[in-house]
């Protein structure tokens, strides 16, 4: 006889487990299977010799500090993990780098409001205006509908460079589109970087994975680890259970895959009725460590987004990786450094297909010189810096795919999201990437949001 | 149980829900969600963690019932008699 769950989640990445922890916490039987041996997806970590690597963590978004509303403070009460174990280490300040203008944003947004109005004084009025907008959208209302979010926004500002300022880290950090973005996540993003900002914990995303797994197992849930799932049985338009790479049948009520919306549909038995694209946008992520700390300089900002033009390109490189623009974060330039070694990381638009198709003595040459782009990069924004590189690692799309099983390696999935996590079969549902929430905050919720909605409420009307 | 350990068992709820220490100034007839940070995830969880602690079910339509402390009182008290 096969084994038999209320739910099983496919995935221990950030939506998974959060998901996970919902089901199990209301007396479900819960399994979270997953394909690598150890947690996060994307956001996970790693050892190099005694240094120890994030994976995905420039910064955790929607900073708030303890009792303020947000989406950090929900998912921490719906999660119950109190706000001091998160250890967050608020940012000094990030900054948005144009050849001819530089808006500097901190966590106050009176800072980036100011900064706007006194770089586009003709564009003050339009700008609150804007605001306005934001303020009173409900973005996270699984009914609203798609929307480009340039559109919106050209109807208030006139000034195309400011346009093109404002969307470059919102995009950057949280769009699957090429060159825009929905109007609700560009709305999640503005509140998420610009309402609120940046912080960091202080073991980096270990902590948040930690804390996770720890409530997983107080709550009783089954994670098992080297357990990829092959295929999902469905029948008569709903899920009956998954089939493990091994053999394996499990049995389920209901499924809960954060595998990416397409990449879950072609898992299935039965043909599925849609097929969403294959996302286009990768990365390429070069870390450095280095024996003298960037502050030092007098360079006190922890995110930069480059771009080398007043336009910006968010979309699929046409070369290995598109040096036009980058996001430079140093990861301990926060307002507190424990850290005993510095670390700059560049993160470059990059093209899965080129880096795949690359033979092996040629895939570790293009990876080189592409550090030594993003080494020279690092110097430019960050002048005299004089550093020597102690370590340096590079990773390319090639191993966002190995990370998350996400085709094409696409970071922030296929532009075809499923809002409301439904797929067309009954009790099969997306969260993470591809419900469209995104970010290691917006997976999280994600992954409660669609746990409460079908799980706990049971509404798939 | 009576009307005050009734009040008692939802208090508890709402602390750990919230995760808030102090609930002491709460008033009894004042929403809910006019004096706490609750949104609709919270009033979810008061509701399951109801189910959980003690057996008791509330189904979505009768949502509104819990807005105030006293109206849950009123609400829950008949409820958790048996
Ligand atoms: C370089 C980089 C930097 C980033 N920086 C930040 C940042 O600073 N801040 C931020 O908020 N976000 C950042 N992100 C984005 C963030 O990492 C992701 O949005 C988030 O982690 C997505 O979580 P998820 O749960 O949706 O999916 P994933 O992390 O993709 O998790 C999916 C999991 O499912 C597993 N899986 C897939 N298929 C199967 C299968 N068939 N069977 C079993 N298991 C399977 C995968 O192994 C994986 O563990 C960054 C991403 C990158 C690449």
């Amino acid at each position: 006889m096969s084994e038999r769950f209320d739910a099983l989640i496919i995935g221990a990445g950030m939506s998974g487990m959060a998901a996970s922890i919902r089901l199990a916490m209301y007396g479900q039987k819960v399994v979270v299977l997953e394909r690598h041996l150890i947690p996060g997806g994307l956001n996970s970590y790693y050892q190099r010799g005694k240094r120890s690597f994030d994976v995905g963590l420039h910064a955790l978004t929607n900073f708030v500090e303890k009792g303020q509303k947000g989406p950090l403070t929900k998912l921490m009460k719906q999660l119950r993990i109190p706000y001091e174990a998160f250890d967050l280490i608020p940012q000094k300040r990030s900054l948005i780098h144009f050849p001819s203008q530089k808006l500097g944003f901190t966590n106050e947004f009176e800072y980036f409001r100011s900064e706007v109005h006194q770089a586009f004084p003709n564009d003050t009025e339009n700008f609150d205006r804007l605001i306005e907008k934001i303020r009173s959208f409900n973005e996270t209302a699984l009914t609203n509908e798609y929307l480009s979010a340039k559109l919106v926004v050209k109807q208030f500002i006139r000034d195309e460079l400011l346009v093109e300022m404002i969307f470059a880290p919102l995009l950057i950090y949280g769009s699957a589109w090429e060159n825009d973005m929905d109007f609700s996540q560009f709305v999640i993003m503005f509140k998420a970087l610009y309402f609120e900002g940046f912080s960091r914990p202080r073991g980096g995303v270990r902590t948040i994975i930690d804390l996770l797994m720890k409530k997983m197992e107080e709550v009783g849930v089954d994670l098992r680890f080297k357990t990829g799932v092959a295929a999902i049985i469905t029948g008569e338009g709903r899920v009956r259970g998954v089939e493990t790479d091994k053999g394996d049948i499990l049995e389920c009520a209901k499924i809960y895959s954060s595998a990416g919306f397409g990449e879950t549909l072609k898992m299935m038995t039965d043909e599925p009725s849609t097929q969403p694209r294959v996302g286009a946008l990768s990365f390429t992520e070069s870390l450095f460590c280095l024996d003298k700390k960037v502050r030092s300089t007098g360079f006190e900002d922890t995110i930069v987004f480059y771009n080398d033009s007043d336009k910006y390109h968010y979309q699929a490189s046409a070369e290995l990786y598109d040096p036009r623009s980058a996001v430079i974060c140093v990861p301990n330039n926060y307002s507190q450094d424990d850290a005993q070694e510095e670390m700059v990381r560049v993160t470059y638009i990059a093209n899965f297909a080129k880096w795949n198709e690359l033979p092996r003595p040629q895939y570790k040459i293009e990876k080189e010189k592409m550090g030594q782009a993003a080494w020279n990069l690092v110097n430019q924004v960050v002048p005299n810096l004089n550093a020597n590189i102690l370590f340096q690692d590079l990773f390319t799309p090639t191993t966002v795919k190995k990370y998350t099983g996400h085709e094409g390696g696409a970071v922030y999935g296929s532009p075809d999201k499923t809002r409301s996590g439904q797929t067309g079969i009954e009790g099969l549902y997306i969260i993470g990437t591809d419900q469209g929430f995104l970010g290691i905050v917006g997976a999280m919720l994600s992954g409660i949001s669609i746990a409460n909605l079908y799980g706990l409420v049971g509404g798939d009307a | 149980m009576q009307a005050e350990q009734v009040r008692q068992v939802v208090l508890d709820i709402i602390a750990d829900v919230s995760m808030e220490d102090d609930l002491s100034n709460i008033k009894d007839e004042v929403a809910l969600r006019d004096q706490l940070d609750l949104d609709s995830m919270d009033f979810l969880d008061i509701v399951m963690e109801l189910k959980k602690r003690h057996k008791v079910e509330v189904p979505q339509e009768d949502y509104p019932r819990l807005a105030s402390l006293s109206s849950c009182v009123e609400y829950l008290t008949p409820k958790m008699m048996q």
